[in-house]
């Protein structure tokens, strides 16, 4: 019971075990890189560098992250393959593409 | 001191980057600014004062206290040698839609003893459920995401909401619905009525690149074209700017908080870092004074500074 119990906790505290992760950065109103591609599975965080806020919208209005302070992050697990257009909702000129692979 | 020659673009310059508050004279229907410190009474007309971009919450080093430059703001507006009829402030109250930023606007605000009308930026709609607490406080009269009118002296003023529901790789977007209302809300008065339109993103095209525009902003325009005077206020570019384009005056407030850079001076439309000394004179206020049957309406912009 104890064993379960802590490999429970263990899984729960480390779900990105064994799966992709990738990174998205907004600096100056831009996601870098523009486009990115990643294997089904992979988890992506967005984190916003920028002294205004930001947030992350799939275009066709699959997800939408909250407002993004400086430094704040948002993660998702991209496990559909496909591609993925997405903006920010605050400066729609923001702009960029996931390319999820199998 | 000025070369008259080299000086007229200059001055537009120096006033795109000084930061003020724009009192606004309307006067025959046509809105003037002037700086507010300067302003001049209207006679037989009134005034109004337009702020923006308060962003009571920001904290980050082009101004680490919003608050406090919002407060002389208003110690701007309560100096003016004759007391607005009302504020409009044109969005971006806040900077990230908590209630906390609302309260403490509020509070302060408070102490302004005159009526605010409001419409939201888009940094005030940015809660869970998009602009639901800026209804909830400052939409009582509103319709839909928060569009309304009143008439006040003669004058028709139309608040637009242009920052909800915006568009992969668009700008600010008014939607049909609202546009359908505005149809219908101007369709009842006549031609010669003096019209202030006041939103918080530009409706005319500034820089596309940044999303200086409303997507659908020619369409308001085209309602209001046979209207023989209209003023169109807005905020969110925090600076000053100005175009007269037949009988439509458009007017870009500054910020009470922080500038922002001219359009194709950097690399994104980010704060602008000016010495802090120097803060002051990128912030302000737009009084609006209307003078009824003289001259034409007065904007006038007056920073923090002095």
């Amino acid at each position: 019971m104890n064993l379960r119990i802590a490999l429970s906790i263990f899984l729960l505290a480390a779900p990105a075990y064994g799966a992709e992760e990738a990174k998205v950065t907004i600096d100056n109103f831009v996601f870098t890189p523009a486009t990115l591609s990643v294997k089904a599975g992979t988890t992506i965080v967005f984190v916003n560098h920028d002294d205004l806020p930001h947030n992350v919208v799939d275009a066709k209005g699959g997800f939408k992250s909250k407002a993004l302070d400086t430094d704040e992050t948002f993660a998702r697990v991209f496990d559909k393959p496909g591609e993925i257009v997405y903006f920010c909702g605050l400066h729609p000129r923001m702009r960029g593409k996931i390319i999820v692979t199998p | 001191m000025f070369d008259a020659n080299a000086t007229r673009r200059q001055a537009l310059k120096c006033m795109a980057w000084a930061g003020s508050g724009l009192l606004w004279t309307i006067d025959g229907g046509v809105p003037k600014a002037s700086l507010v410190g300067s302003a001049q009474a209207a006679v037989g007309g009134f005034s109004m004062v337009q702020i923006s971009d308060s962003h009571i919450g920001f904290n980050k080093p082009a101004n680490p206290d919003p608050t406090a430059t919002f407060m002389e703001a208003l110690r701007k507006i309560d100096a003016l040698p004759k007391k607005p009829d009302f504020i409009i402030h044109t969005g971006d109250i806040t900077h990230l839609s908590k209630p906390k930023e609302f309260d403490d606007f509020d509070q302060l605000a408070r102490t302004a003893k005159l009526d605010f009308h409001y419409v939201p930026g888009e940094h005030d709609v940015i809660d869970e459920r998009p602009g639901e607490a800026f209804l909830e406080r400052y939409g009582k009269n509103s319709n839909g995401k928060g569009w309304y009118s009143f008439d006040h002296a003669g004058v028709h003023f139309v608040g637009l909401v242009n920052v909800h529901d915006l568009k992969a790789g668009g700008m600010g977007n008014l939607g049909v619905e609202q546009l359908a209302w505005l149809a219908d809300d101007l369709k009842i008065k006549t031609a010669s009525t003096p019209i202030v339109v006041f939103t918080h993103i530009p409706l005319w095209i500034i820089a596309a690149d940044w999303g200086w525009g409303t997507q659908d902003g020619a369409q308001a325009l085209k309602l209001l074209s046979r209207f023989a005077s209209v003023t169109v206020l807005n905020g969110h570019i925090h600076q000053l700017m100005q175009k007269v384009e037949g009988h439509v005056t458009f007017h870009s407030a500054r910020s009470t908080a922080f500038p922002q850079p001219a359009p194709g001076t950097a690399p994104s439309p980010g704060p602008k870092l000016v010495p802090a000394e120097q803060l002051r004179s990128f912030l302000g206020v737009s009084s609006v004074t209307l003078t009824r049957g003289k001259t034409p309406i007065a904007i006038t912009d007056t920073t923090l500074e002095g």
